[in-house]
């Protein structure tokens, strides 16, 4: 029968199978962040069990993590504390670590594939729900709470609910300037957050096979804001490429057999998707959100919607109170919204490819008065690859601060905060209440059009510097 | 885990679409290593709000949430249905749950409810118009009953049987290590492990 790339890969993996049962699933890598391991570990001691695959798992510290000063204890109590129980949990049941300071440290989504342990066909999962990136491999990867967390380490299975599998197809070929992450901006906008819920969503088209393996990450990182837990696309040249000669990825004996076998994960032509979603790459622009969910978004060329012209209740009611956070009036055109803060890096756009698109348009330019703009590299390596590049000269000549790997100002769990009522234009993912710090207000956007607006002290596209 | 079979309380309504579990419990009070005492941080941010439903007497006590379509998208966090278990809530009511959120709350015992859009407005109207109402969560018959209203709701037989008898997963997956290491042992050589290389 005619299977789809997420159909093949789940049946690669299934350990036992029975009726009335959910499929018993092989987990071939967990990564660990020092966040939501700690109850997990302590279930371990409890019940006296062992972690069952050490060699399958592997752990950084990127949540909590300061950018600056790194070789300063943690100043936080609490986060030291966490971030502590990590280093001892990994000793204690000889998990391999990349603690803050080590040269492979960095956020877990960008470790995993430059050190080239997501491969295609794997099945991936960690104890959080932007797993969904390393899907760019045409890897099953997912978000799992703590105490799945703890099941892994125990049995290195999960005991998983077929899901339904959608197709998202974006064709034809974006214009230049539009990025990854705009296109996702706009998917989400129009399947919705809850549009993937239940559903592995595959990404195909041209627009997609078009894509570098960072701008797939990109796109698959957002999978779950549109409420899919996984998201994935096919493997091809672009995938091999950026995997042959990583430190963990098949070597010179085994290549071609991997390869044969990674081509043959792809959708059968006749395989059936439970639902289908077709988009226009060539219609598509610079993405920005408004609200305060990542569905509310709008071209960078719109105006902030007026909540009287939805017709859903809840929609309607939804809008206005994002408007009301966000204190927005209806009809304010994007260009026309200013920011105090723009923050670069995340494990959406964390990566060389981000910084590069960055640079480039901040070359030669001054960020804006009374404008903070942070740039964070995604790991260790994206950063001595960014300083070999020059890139870090170009941001602290132009007046942004250039820091140290770690989550950053994606969440407010780090020094790294908005203030209460601070305003930010965001790479990262998220733009929820209260998200990058208490009161503070996101919007979300591309490396380009973050750095066009720190320049230009409103939301920009680059042209417009 | 703690069994559940019919659990009788009043409501809390939550009339807000897209809960996500940033509101739920923001990140600042994930920094605990320790498993308990989370309710300080359940709706941490609207609780300063002296009018958001929680802080409303009337509904002390409550042990069933009824919220609006998509509750707990976003982040994987557990601890949201820490959260709402250490608050005294057993079961949460909506017409759509985040895929990562439903499966945290089974795995806790938080029973996740799933009803249509119009069975879910009829019970936010019952609890909202009269806080003291008792509203049922009956799992063995798969049925929420507030006054003469009945409403179905779905959920897997396997997830159903778990939580009555409030089996842990992995004692029951661990049952399985023989086929655990049959698998095992034919995955391919190539397949990366962590090992330094
Ligand atoms: S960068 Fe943000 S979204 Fe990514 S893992 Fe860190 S906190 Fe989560």
């Amino acid at each position: 029968m005619a299977r789809t790339l997420a159909e093949k890969v789940w049946e690669a993996h299934v350990v036992r199978q029975a009726a009335g049962e959910p499929d018993l699933l092989y987990i071939d890598l967990h990564l660990i962040h020092e966040v939501t391991s700690p109850q997990a570990f302590d279930g371990l001691r409890l019940a006296g069990r062992p972690v069952r695959r050490p060699d399958l798992t592997i752990a950084t510290e990127d949540h909590n993590v300061p950018t600056a000063d790194i070789d300063r204890p943690i100043a936080d109590p609490v986060s030291r504390v966490q971030v502590e129980t990590l280093r001892k949990n990994c000793a204690d049941f000889g998990i391999r670590l990349h603690p803050l300071g080590d040269a492979q440290q960095g956020i877990v989504h960008v470790i995993g594939p430059q050190l080239g342990l997501t491969q295609p066909g794997m099945t991936v999962v960690c104890g959080d729900s932007h797993t969904s990136t390393h899907g760019a491999f045409g890897a099953l990867a997912f978000g799992i709470g703590t105490s799945e967390v703890e099941h892994v380490l125990a049995t290195q299975t999960l005991p998983l609910q077929r899901p339904k599998t959608m197709s998202v197809t974006v064709e034809g070929d974006l214009a230049a300037g539009v990025s990854a992450k705009d296109l996702v901006l706009a998917v989400i906008a129009q399947i919705g957050t809850g549009g993937g819920q239940g559903h592995v969503i595959e990404y195909r088209g041209a627009a997609i096979r078009g894509l570098s393996m960072e701008g797939r990450m990109t796109v698959c990182n957002m999978s779950i804001e549109a409420g899919a837990r996984a998201g994935m696309i096919a493997p091809d040249d672009t995938t091999f490429a950026y995997l042959q000669g990583k430190p963990h990825a098949p070597g010179d004996a085994d290549w071609d057999a991997a390869v044969d076998y990674w081509r043959s994960l792809a959708t059968d032509d006749d395989a059936a998707f439970d639902r289908e979603v077709v988009i226009d790459a060539t219609q598509l622009t610079p993405f920005v959100t408004w609200g305060t969910n990542p569905g509310q978004g709008v071209s960078l060329d719109g105006s902030v919607p007026d909540p009287s012209e939805y017709d859903d209740p809840l929609d309607r009611a939804a809008a206005e109170r994002a408007l009301a956070y966000m204190d927005l009036a209806p009809g304010t055109a994007v260009r026309d919204i200013t920011v105090d803060t723009v923050f670069i890096g995340s494990c959406t756009n964390g990566r060389i490819e981000d910084l590069r698109a960055a640079a480039q348009v901040m070359r030669g330019h001054a960020v804006a008065p009374g404008v903070r703009a942070l740039v964070v590299p995604g790991s260790v390596a994206v950063a001595r690859q960014a300083e070999a590049e020059g890139l870090d000269a170009v941001f602290t000549s132009a007046g942004a601060e250039w820091r140290q790997a770690g989550c950053s100002m994606c969440l407010g769990m780090n020094p790294d905060k908005l203030s209460p009522g601070q305003r930010s234009a965001s790479t990262s993912n998220r733009n929820f209440e209260g998200r990058q710090g208490p009161g503070g207000r996101t919007h979300l956007v591309s490396p380009a059009v973050a750095a066009a607006t720190a320049v230009a002290g409103h939301l920009a596209a680059p042209e417009d510097i | 885990m703690q069994p559940f079979t019919v659990v009788t309380g009043r409501a809390l309504p939550l009339r807000r679409s897209n809960v996500d579990t940033d509101q739920i419990i923001p990140a600042e009070y994930l920094k605990r290593v320790t498993r308990s005492g989370f309710e300080d941080g359940l709706f941490a941010a609207w609780r300063k709000d002296p009018d958001f439903v929680l802080n409303d007497p009337a509904y002390a006590g409550a042990s069933i949430l009824i919220a609006g379509p998509d509750f707990g998208t976003g982040s994987s966090r557990e601890h949201a249905v820490w959260a709402l278990q250490d608050y005294g809530f057993r079961a949460v009511i909506a017409p759509r749950f985040g895929d990562i959120f439903r499966g945290n709350a089974t795995k806790g015992g938080l029973v996740p409810v799933e009803v249509g859009a119009e069975a879910g407005e009829q019970l936010m109207g019952i609890a909202e118009s009269s806080p003291s109402a008792e509203i049922t969560v009956d799992l063995i018959e798969r049925v929420v009953r507030a006054g003469a209203l009945v409403v179905p709701f779905d959920l897997d037989d396997y997830t159903r049987w778990r939580l009555m008898e409030g089996l842990d997963d992995i004692g029951l997956s661990l049952r399985h290590a023989d086929e655990i290491a049959s698998f095992e042992a034919v995955r391919p050589a190539w397949l990366p492990t962590t090992s330094r290389t």
